[in-house]
């Protein structure tokens, strides 16, 4: 499915209006999206709705991941640039941009956020049996926003522990780390 | 429709007696002192007031009084709603003209009772 | 019909927590020596409301508690007792505790009655030491006897003829007996007058009452209670040997033989509360939620059939905590209900303007368009501040506190000190007000801790025993400001720098100015106390006190004169929620700068400029160097303008100095409502909040000390300061 469908999909329930290629009900749902030909994972009760990009307000010295703020009904809610976190080159958005909007839950209380995607992928419903434990990389990567890893066909999919990564002060650079797992993976 | 002056300083009495009496059917006008009753007495006639004894700027005693000054109010009930602590609060109150009292606590099913008991 | 007093609790609560103010400010009032009937009269209404609602909504304990109080105050109330000071104590205390126990009740939890025992116990001891004592419980006993097993009675009802006139109605009094029992009843005219002299308010009519069927002696009584000092009642057992059952109750109206009634009177009331008491507890649920759950928990496997009905009253029961709530004048309502009026009128003036099609709609429609929008505009900016102003409240909430406190804290201290508030009624939104209520008692705290001597020093110094303390408030342009005056001793100097040297602060040879001085107490972990009290040594700082307000968008600085005193001035927003905007433009983003740091905006020329050592640039504005910060830089985004000619600079004000921030434009000015950038994000150096513009964009509230300070400006004004030292006079 392309980006252009899945702007402005709200998903009030669980059930979000993607496409999906499997509905079992006893694995969790995930739905994934795709950075630089790589697919990504989170679980999908945490997404509140799938955006078009819009123009953002920049917040004065924040880190560069942060591309500003925009006005979603009348919150003001804080839009991470995955692509800079990833540390991709950037590239143009446009109307075809896809902003996921998650809600993140810290100890203290729970935030709004939207995180700027290449494109929506798919929804995945995935036994918790069937992941893999991101493998340990030694003290030099921090996995813990890692929830796992699934094969789906020939793909692996990293699931993502999205209120670990979206700690805003450290983002680590997850694309980085994907190739260095796999790598582990294969070499296993 | 019956009418009834509820008169008390203490919003949540107020409020209580309002809503039981409205709840059984009378009209309630709520006054929160005595001059406050007094003002709602001369826009219309009421079949009963009720009054608490201690309030500020006028209390029960002197509304009382005053009451029965109106031709409108000469055989009216009044009822105050009195503490045990004012037990010669009682003979004052019947010398200010009041027709009779209602010791506090009451909850209100007694309240309901003894209305009933004065208009029948 | 059942009606759910639990609904009134809130109510209860709100007005009893207020009452118990009251009472505290007039205990504060105060003057054993000379007692003011109207204030006691106050201090008195308030613990008898508390204990009629307490006992009426079952709230026993406190109900038993203000019982002692209110007879004490009932006894000083009517001059049988002489109020002590110790008793004013006393009192203070007591109303510490009503207002833990209401406290606890609203917050849902059960009181525990040994934190008020002792003080209840020491009322007790007092009530009983002199004078008549009250009602005692323990005649609750006597109430035992009166009834009967007799079942028919003779009554003999004469009223005095001026009973009519306290609007009592036999008829009514029949109908009542008349459902306890069969009643015969016989009139007897013998005292009817000739007709001529007949008065119509009079009655001359008395009774033969023959009840049948009522056991109980008290019911009937109970029906002429009202009346038995106004009419001759007599009640006859018809069983002849019962004859202690024959009760004169005749009573003289003029009052010669009083023995009978008080005391049965007293009966009377014992009786009622016996009959009340236990009743209450049945039907009045408890506030406590593990009550609640105990006393039903027993009940759900054995009633399943009512478990559903059970459960939903439990879950009503308890209150909800602390549900915050807002007592309104009503001619707040009042003005709010106009202006909604002239909204629907405005409304269907501009919807009879929109009817037709498009042919129809003239040059003339289009002025009148233009008019009801400029309507429409007026009537929601009038709306709006309506309803801010519901959310003010005037600052003598904040400010009732500190009478009391400073008398405990002079106490404690051992000094003598006037407080004197003045500005008590200037309005704050209730938020601001419930936000600067630490930092005050903070500040004030420190006035009485720190600021003012003891009476021996202040002798020494010439200055009168009782130090003073003044708490203002006043309304300045947009801001509220809130000043904490002293007659103290004011900052000392010495220690201060002295203590800043030593936290590495500032440098043993800066030259500092006084204010400079004085502000250096705002810094962190700054305490000049010589000895640590128990009073103002609580690990709280100025820096706290200093944040708190910041966070409030207000400032707080300090003015002090050795050995005169010192002036704490709070300056604070009147409200968190609404903000009057000037809208500025740097490059493509949009900037709210709060209007009420707005000086002036102006063009500047090249010449005017000048650089300080650090390479900041000052301004020459008239008479002042104004240090100059370029907003783009601060934020680290792009502006238009290439030098300062081609850009606007924005003259601020902030703690009595002035900026000059340069933006490239100035846009309209509005106000906007502030948005959190914390809720989702977090805190931003610089930035004060967020609003949503007309075109549903973002823009961000410029914060003028954030930024004042993250573009080295503050620096630069030591820099000017030193400059103009040197050069005292600009040409």
């Amino acid at each position: 499915m392309s980006a252009a469908e899945a702007n402005v999909v709200e998903n009030d329930s669980q059930n979000i209006g993607v496409g999906s290629s499997s509905q079992d009900e006893s694995g969790e749902q995930y739905l994934t999206f795709i950075m630089a030909d790589e697919e990504y994972g989170v679980d999908i009760l945490k997404v509140q709705e799938i955006r078009g990009w819009e123009k953002t307000t920049p917040i004065p010295n924040a880190p560069n991941h942060i591309k500003g703020v925009i006005n979603l009904r009348g919150t003001v809610v804080p839009i991470i640039d995955l692509r800079r976190c990833f540390g991709m080159d950037q590239v143009e958005y446009g109307p075809l941009t896809v902003v996921i909007v998650l809600k993140v839950d810290s100890s203290q209380n729970s935030r709004t956020m939207g995180i700027v995607v290449d494109a929506v992928s798919d929804v995945y419903s995935l036994d918790n049996e069937s992941l893999q434990p991101a493998p340990n990389m030694g003290d030099s990567y921090d996995t813990s926003y890692i929830r796992g890893l699934a094969t789906v066909g020939e793909k692996m999919v990293m699931l993502l522990e999205i209120n670990e990564l979206l700690d805003l002060d450290d983002i680590p650079n997850v694309n980085e780390l994907k190739q260095q797992v796999a790598a582990a993976q294969a070499s296993a | 429709m019956t009418k009834i002056l509820a008169v008390d300083d203490s919003a949540s009495m107020r409020q209580m007696v309002a809503f039981t009496l409205q709840g059984a059917g009378y009209d309630v006008v709520e006054a929160s002192d005595g001059l406050e009753a007094l003002s709602e007495a001369d826009k219309s006639g009421f079949d009963l007031v009720l009054s608490d004894v201690n309030m500020p700027n006028m209390d029960g005693l002197t509304l009382c009084k005053e009451l029965r000054t109106k031709p409108d109010f000469k055989y009216t009930p009044i009822l105050m709603l009195t503490t045990e602590s004012g037990g010669d609060k009682k003979m004052e109150g019947k010398q200010a003209g009041a027709t009779g009292w209602i010791v506090k606590p009451f909850n209100p099913e007694q309240l309901l009772k003894t209305i009933k008991k004065v208009l029948g | 019909m059942a009606v759910d007093v639990s609904q009134f609790y809130q109510v209860f609560f709100e007005e009893s927590l207020e009452g118990l103010d009251n009472m505290e400010s007039a205990l504060m009032a105060l003057d054993p020596q000379t007692i003011d009937a109207e204030t006691i009269n106050t201090i008195f209404r308030a613990a008898h409301s508390i204990k009629g609602g307490s006992a009426t909504f079952g709230f026993t304990e406190v109900a038993a508690f203000t019982h002692v109080l209110e007879t004490l105050l009932d006894e000083v109330r009517e001059g049988s007792r002489a109020l002590h000071a110790d008793h004013v104590d006393l009192l203070l205390r007591s109303v510490d505790a009503m207002r833990l126990m209401i406290e606890t009740l609203q917050a849902g939890d059960v009181i525990d009655p040994e934190d008020s025992k002792e003080l209840k116990e020491q009322f007790e001891a007092i009530l009983k030491g002199e004078s008549f004592a009250g009602v005692t419980p323990q005649v609750a006993e006597e109430q035992a006897a009166p009834s009967t097993q007799n079942s028919t009675w003779q009554i003999h009802f004469a009223p005095h003829p001026e009973m009519l006139i306290t609007g009592n109605e036999p008829i009514r009094m029949f109908r009542e007996l008349s459902e306890l029992g069969e009643l015969h009843v016989e009139c007897l005219t013998g005292e009817l007058p000739s007709f001529e002299s007949i008065s119509p308010d009079s009655c001359y009519l008395s009774w033969n009452l023959t009840l049948q069927g009522c056991e109980n002696l008290e019911e009937i009584k109970e029906v002429f209670e009202w009346v038995e000092d106004e009419a001759d009642i007599t009640y006859k057992s018809l069983k002849a040997d019962e004859v202690k059952d024959y009760i004169q109750n005749a009573v003289d109206a003029t009052g010669a033989d009083n023995t009978v009634a008080p005391a049965s009177d007293a009966n009377q009331f014992m009786v009622d509360s016996m009959l009340q008491s236990p009743k209450n507890e049945v039907e009045t649920p408890k506030a406590g939620p593990v009550e609640t759950v105990v006393k039903e928990q027993p009940n759900v496997e054995s009633i399943s059939k009512n478990n559903a009905a059970t459960t939903t009253t439990v879950a009503k029961t308890p209150p909800k905590p602390a549900e915050a709530s807002i007592r309104v004048g009503t001619d707040k309502i009042d003005q709010l209900i106009n202006l909604v009026g002239e909204l629907v009128i405005t409304q269907s003036m501009l919807g009879q303007l929109g009817e037709g099609d498009s042919e129809d709609f003239t040059q003339e429609k289009l002025l009148r368009l233009q008019e009801g929008l400029s309507q429409l505009e007026q009537n929601t900016r009038e709306l709006q501040e309506s309803v801010m102003r519901i959310r003010m409240l005037p600052i003598s909430f904040s400010f009732s506190r500190f009478p009391r406190m400073v008398r405990d804290l002079s106490q404690r201290l051992n000094k003598k000190i006037d407080l004197v508030l003045q500005g008590e009624q200037t309005e704050l939104d209730k938020t601001v007000m419930e936000k600067i209520g630490d930092p005050l008692v903070h500040l004030v705290r420190n006035s009485v801790d720190h600021g003012i001597e003891s009476p021996a020093d202040r002798v020494k110094a010439g200055k009168p025993e009782a130090g003073k303390v003044v708490l203002n408030a006043y309304h300045q342009g947009g801001n509220v400001v809130i000043e904490i005056k002293d007659d103290g001793a004011g900052l000392n100097r010495e220690r201060i720098l002295a203590k800043a040297i030593e936290n590495g602060v500032v440098q043993a040879g800066d030259s500092l100015t006084d204010e400079q001085i004085n502000d250096l107490i705002f810094q962190p972990g700054f305490s000049t106390a010589a000895e640590v009290s128990d009073v103002s040594g609580r690990g709280v700082g100025m820096d706290v006190v200093r944040r708190n307000i910041q966070e409030l968008n207000g400032t707080v600085d300090v003015k002090s004169v050795a050995g005169k005193g010192s002036t704490f001035t709070i300056r604070l927003p009147l409200t968190l929620a609404i903000l009057d905007g000037q809208l500025v433009r740097v490059g493509v983003e949009n900037y709210i700068f709060p209007l009420v740091s707005i000086v002036e905006s102006i063009q500047v020329n090249r010449n005017q400029l000048n650089r300080v050592a650090g390479g900041s640039q000052v301004l020459r504005l008239r008479n002042e160097y104004i240090p100059i910060v370029y907003l783009h830089e601060v934020y680290s985004t792009q502006a238009d303008f290439h030098s300062i000619e081609e850009g606007l600079v924005v003259v601020v004000e902030f703690e009595n100095n002035k900026f000059g921030i340069v933006v490239d434009d100035l846009l309209a000015q509005q106000q906007v409502v502030i948005k959190s950038l914390e809720t989702n994000y977090r805190r931003v150096e610089g930035v004060s909040g967020a609003t949503i513009l007309g075109d549903g964009q973002v823009a961000l509230i410029v914060d003028i000390a954030g930024l004042v300070k993250m573009g080295g400006a503050t620096q630069a004004l030591k820099q000017i300061e030193s400059m103009v030292k040197r050069q005292p006079k600009v040409a």
